[in-house]
């Protein structure tokens, strides 16, 4: 169903129809996450995907215009790129463990100890979130500066011109 | 049969990818890239996530009764890398909205026309 | 979008439901699935919600800029802030187990709060997005988002 909406989204040059196929996309995404039991990312990607870049789309979208124009060539050489991608990901993808192996390499390094010791000392049994503030505080320090520093980015693109119009009129 | 089946969540990931990657470079409009973006980005989602997961396994939440946990630790890998996705996605977005004011345009092959014209008259004038 | 009463009935019903719930998505983190940014998005969402069927200035009466200016700046501070304690009380940056005589609490507490700081600057970063772009719409293309300027009229 995921491939159906995205072969949609590709074909389709309606860009409302392609925004709102991409939060469809989103939820999609969202239920497989969670078959995957990762119900955190989940929600976040539920929340994030389908509900607000859809409303930052839409918004873009009502600023510009809507309908995409036709492309003046074929798209020969991107399919022909794209397909090389993807067959050196094939390539590549068969060298890496089969889907659920316990012995993988990402069951077997700091994921036990995360497992095992993280609920004992953090007191939090919700691993993903011991993890994300505590074992690597760092990063989620880091993660927070960037979205700090877009919606700094995006507060001197947008706001600006506003001032400018103000003063011009 | 389950070798197949092994490698089901990469094909599906690798898909994806590519589905993307063909958005991004084929289309010219530049809110369909970022869509191609978008999906470019689930895929690395996929990608992460999918490995992570073991068959009888639950999610990460330490309980009684439950021995076999998915891997946390890509769960927190790509939880930051949505939000910060989002918030670059709007950085992006800001962007086509300010060169659709400049141009009047998102299409990529008008703003290069409009690119080069400025250039030429420029040549000419000086 | 003020004329549509059934749109403006769900939404009322809705909307304290949606922010009862980020807010048990972020205290409860802990135990359950949840954590800042999953709040942080929520509340976000529930707030665009909110703009978007009650207008635009009606939302920014009650959640104005300069507040979620501060906001934005005050969530990377309380992050910071909480690495910086733990250094001034001898750790090192970040580093939880010195904010409380037991280990275990200061480690609860340290998540505590550096969850609070990441929900109040993503979701005051996702609100002051859609408010930027919103607001753009409003000075360009007048005509179609009109009614989202429209200031509420009754209550």
């Amino acid at each position: 169903m995921m491939v159906v909406t995205v072969v949609a989204l590709a074909r389709s040059r309606n860009l409302f129809a392609v925004v709102v196929l991409f939060g469809a996309y989103s939820f999609l995404m969202a239920t497989v996450l969670v078959a995957l039991d990762a119900v955190d990312v989940a929600m976040t990607e539920a929340a994030v995907g389908a509900g607000i870049s859809t409303v930052l789309f839409l918004g873009a979208l009502h600023l510009c215009r809507s309908e995409e124009a036709k492309p003046a060539h074929r798209p020969l050489i991107p399919l022909a790129l794209a397909s090389g991608v993807g067959a050196l990901l094939v390539y590549g993808s068969l060298g890496l463990p089969a889907f659920s192996d316990p012995t993988a390499p990402i069951h077997t390094h700091v994921a036990p100890r995360y497992l095992n010791e993280g609920p004992k000392e953090t007191g939090v049994p919700n691993v993903v979130t011991a993890v994300l503030a505590s074992y690597r505080g760092y990063d989620t320090f880091g993660e927070t500066t960037v979205v700090f520093t877009a919606g700094i980015g995006v507060i001197a693109l947008l706001r600006r011109r506003n001032k400018n119009k103000a003063e011009q009129s | 049969m389950s070798t197949l089946a092994g490698y089901f969540s990469y094909a599906v990931t690798i898909f994806l990818l590519v589905a993307g990657l063909f958005i991004i470079i084929a289309r010219g409009n530049l809110i369909k890239k970022m869509v191609g973006l978008g999906i470019f980005q689930t895929s690395v989602y996929l990608l992460y996530i999918a490995p992570g997961k073991l068959v009888g396994g639950t999610a990460p939440i330490i309980a009684p009764g439950f021995h076999v946990y998915s891997n946390p630790l890509p769960h927190v890998l790509i939880l930051t890398a949505i939000v910060v996705g989002v918030a670059t996605l709007a950085l992006g977005l800001a962007l086509a909205v300010r060169i659709h004011e400049a141009y009047g345009s998102i299409e990529e092959d008008e703003i290069l026309e409009q690119d080069n014209a400025d250039a030429g008259s420029k040549e000419r004038g000086g | 979008m003020n004329q549509q009463l059934v749109l403006r009935v769900i939404a009322k019903l809705l909307i304290p439901f949606i922010l009862v719930f980020a807010l048990y998505v972020q205290f409860h983190g802990d135990f359950g699935p949840g954590g800042g940014f999953q709040a942080g998005v929520t509340l976000a969402a529930a707030m665009i919600f909110y703009a978007l069927i009650f207008g635009l200035a009606t939302a920014r009466r009650n959640v104005p800029d300069r507040l979620l200016e501060g906001m934005i700046a005050g969530g990377v501070l309380l992050y910071g802030g909480v690495g910086v304690a733990g250094m001034l009380l001898g750790g090192n940056f970040l580093d939880y187990f010195v904010l409380d005589a037991d280990p275990v609490v200061g480690q609860h507490r340290g998540i505590f709060w550096v969850e609070a700081g990441v929900a109040l600057t993503v979701s005051s970063v996702m609100l002051k997005l859609f408010y930027l772009f919103a607001d753009r719409a409003n000075h360009s293309g007048a005509d179609v988002q009109n009614d989202l300027n429209r200031p509420e009229g009754g209550a």
